[in-house]
């Protein structure tokens, strides 16, 4: 590759050709502000519409400014970043940006946290010339189970496109009209409901405004926890531990479990359970699940479905519900770790402390948005009673608690209540992509064997890579395990089990980028995919620090089998942890 | 952009298909195929759309993004006379905007809408290459020339018989 030399603001740097002016002056250690666009490196995404104009720069000779997000670098180039120019230019980009912009800031769900607040702050825009008589756009508010779109608020960076197109291949939004009706939307405008998104959130993750944001629903919590006549319920998923923190100032990676368990006590809630829990009854019913498939399998049953998919991440069964009805029989039957540890709270938990299930209240905290939609869902109701009440995110939480006053450095560690809060290791790692599987090999390769692991790490699941493949020994049988996170790998791998081509045994899908850890609903990484791979890390610590690490050997569930479910796929199991899946394709468009 | 609903036939998908499959069904002949279907069935509704977005394995919203994007394509059908003023340099500065507003006056349309009884659409477009004759007007295939605003009463009627 030949290597090209320039001067950026008067320092010399060799890069090689076809690097853009902005990534050349970052290997001087000069950021160009960017709002539009994104480079997410691990996970190969790139958003550089070159729509904004907020990272142009002076080159020298060029008649006008360069946006140098998407101009490459030429040998002799002189760039300057920071001339008078330049810093005007930028200033009056921002300030028509401004002009066709909601002033409601003090109240906007983004305040705070929001990229174009902080760009107005770093370019000094005190006034907004020519509001009096700009043309400001509006657009219907879009409000679906999981994501409100208020497109007043979108400044067509695209990010949010660039996530559900190349990266999940999902397709639901798109730009449409042109110049100042000019908006990121769904087919024919319809709201987001009639559109084939899986409310997997990744576009909320990557939005640089308050135009798509969660359904909160921090409201709802606190009117539950100040009805006298509710028992309400607190369930936390493993990814949240790992973010929380970064919320509070905390080092992305900075586990939080205690804190968190301490914060939720003392916003009042009756019991704090862990969904981790759940994670290790999931493990055992597929788990069990698998194995059963591989048995007829290995005695010839030619109908036999496999590979198996888990069916964990609601991001995913939205997504093969919509593009894959025709596979519908082949992922596990298994519910969400969410709903059954709902499932389990409003049938064997009630029953244990006596209080209907109409007076418990089971809330989630999530990595996800997906969720909040999973347990809206009808089969996860009993007459019309949810198994999980509300689903609320990990930024949610973290409102929650600074609402509460609390800081979550100055806060003790406390422990998860019984029994529903106990979890091994391999429930922890859920949170992570390939961690399902791992817990999932964990428990069947002793299950299958009747031998104990001498290692429960199984390495060559982890990593970062979209695609990954791995073949364990189950002691003279060879599993093939396929492992896809992002809903794009994750159709590469549906497209050979659709053809008949498949060589796994088992495929585990996650929807987001690293699994949830980097859910729709984590504190935003603001372009910085360091974080997810920080948080990441945090997980696995986690289950190495614990004393149990398989699932089986969770005393609670041992317990939960012996005196309710007897055994998994028992007929109670299927009853209360298992579902089925609907084929979307034709809902979509009818409205 | 607003559309009228409608019921495809089998044959009408059959012939989307056929199209499609003319430019090889490929993602970057898009613009092709909607030139093509609209050409065979005067417009383009959210309908045809979808057909063609699950034959060439094309997200909808993408297809809708293109139709929308190029002033060109119309998911309107086009009224039986369709109605186009030249809001280019020359007509503009003649007056072609008040020759519009007396349009859409007497017809009670928009600018890319078709009256009630599908008689007459309006659209504006950018020069006819006759700005001698601005604001020029064009109905079908007839144009006219230094239209004025009480001009259009009688351009309208001689269509209506």
């Amino acid at each position: 590759m030949s290597l090209v030399k320039l001067t950026i603001d008067g320092n010399r740097v060799e890069v090689p050709a076809g690097t853009t002016i902005y990534k050349a002056a970052k290997e001087l250690d000069i950021d160009i502000p960017i709002l539009c666009y994104m480079d997410l490196k691990d996970l190969n995404i790139e958003n550089k519409p070159g729509g904004c104009r907020i990272c142009s720069v002076e080159v020298e000779g060029r008649r006008n400014l360069a946006p140098s997000c998407s101009t490459d670098v030429a040998e002799g180039m002189v760039v300057r970043t920071n001339s008078m120019r330049v810093i005007n230019a930028r200033r009056t980009v921002m300030e028509l940006i401004l002009s066709d912009h909601p002033k409601d800031c003090l109240s906007c769900a983004k305040s705070g946290n929001c990229d174009l607040q902080d760009m107005a702050v770093k370019l000094g825009v005190r006034e907004i010339p020519g509001q009096e008589y700009a043309e400001m756009s509006t657009y219907r508010l879009d409000t679906s189970p999981s994501i409100i779109r208020d497109l007043d608020k979108c400044i067509m960076c695209r990010r949010c496109e660039t996530m559900c197109n190349d990266f999940q291949t999902v397709g639901a939004l798109n730009a449409v009209n042109r110049g100042f009706n000019a908006v990121v939307a769904p087919a024919f405008e319809m709201n987001l409901e009639h559109s084939p998104c899986t409310y997997c959130g990744q576009c909320v993750a990557v939005c640089p405004t308050g135009a798509l944001t969660e359904v909160d629903h921090t409201g709802k919590v606190i009117a539950v926890l100040n009805d006298p006549t509710k028992t309400v319920i607190v369930q936390t998923a493993p990814a949240v531990r790992a973010a929380l923190g970064e919320e509070f100032g905390m080092e992305p990676g900075t586990r939080v479990t205690g804190q968190m368990v301490t914060a939720l006590k003392q916003l009042g809630f009756d019991y704090v359970f862990d969904t981790d829990f759940a994670a290790d009854l999931t493990i055992m019913e597929e788990g069990t699940e698998l194995l059963g498939r591989l048995k007829k399998h290995l005695e010839g049953d030619k109908n036999v479905k496999l590979p198996i998919l888990t069916s964990c991440c609601p991001g995913w069964v939205n997504f093969f519900e919509y593009n894959f009805p025709d596979l519908k029989d082949v992922p596990s039957t298994a519910r969400s770790p969410q709903q059954m540890f709902g499932a389990i709270a409003k049938t064997y938990f009630a029953d244990k402390i006596k209080v209907d299930r109409r007076d418990l209240v089971v809330i989630s905290i999530m990595p996800c948005l997906a969720k909040k939609y999973e347990c809206q869902r009808e089969e996860f109701s009993v007459d019309g009673n949810p198994d999980v009440d509300y689903s609320i995110t990990t930024r949610e939480l973290a409102h929650l608690i600074k609402q509460a006053n609390m800081d979550l450095n100055k806060l003790e560690a406390d422990e998860f209540d019984a029994p529903l809060g106990e979890s091994s290791g391999a429930g922890v790692i859920f949170g992570a992509t390939g961690g399902v599987i791992e817990a999932a090999t964990r428990t069947a390769y002793e299950l299958h064997t009747g031998k104990t692991l001498e290692k429960v790490d199984f390495e060559q699941l982890r990593g970062m890579e979209g695609i990954r493949s791995a073949t364990v020994d189950f002691d003279g049988l060879d599993i093939n395990i396929g492992i896809a996170h992002g809903l794009g790998n994750a159709r590469k791998l549906l497209d050979d089990v659709r053809a008949g081509k498949s060589k796994y045994h088992a495929i585990e899908v996650m929807a987001c980028p690293g699994g949830c850890i980097g859910g729709g609903g984590q504190p935003l990484h603001h372009g910085d995919a360091s974080i997810l791979q920080a948080r990441t890390k945090a997980i696995y610590e986690e289950d190495e620090e614990k004393t149990i690490r398989k699932s089986h050997e969770n005393p609670y569930i041992v317990k939960l089998y012996d005196e309710f479910l007897g055994e998994p796929l028992s007929e109670k199991a299927h009853e209360l942890l298992h579902t089925q899946y609907f084929d979307k394709r034709k809902k979509i468009f009818q409205v | 952009m607003s559309s009228v609903k409608i019921e495809l036939r089998q044959d009408q998908v059959d012939k989307i298909h056929s199209i499609c499959d003319l430019f090889g069904n490929q993602e970057g002949e898009l613009i092709n195929v909607l030139h093509k279907c609209q050409e065979t069935f005067g417009y383009l509704p959210a309908e045809i759309q979808e057909v063609i977005s699950e034959k060439i394995e094309m997200p909808a919203a993408k297809v809708y993004g293109v139709v929308t994007f190029y002033s060109f394509f119309t998911m309107i059908p086009k009224g039986k006379h369709p109605i186009s003023i030249c809001t280019g340099t020359a007509c503009y500065v003649r007056g072609a905007e008040t020759v519009l507003n007396e349009f859409k006056k007497q017809l009670e349309i928009e600018v890319g809408e078709t009256d009630a009884n599908g008689l007459f659409s309006l659209s504006c477009l950018r020069c006819v290459g006759a700005c001698g004759l601005a604001p020029v007007v064009q109905v079908g295939d007839k144009t006219y020339g230094r239209v004025a605003p009480d001009d259009v009463k009688a351009i309208i009627e001689e269509y209506k018989g």
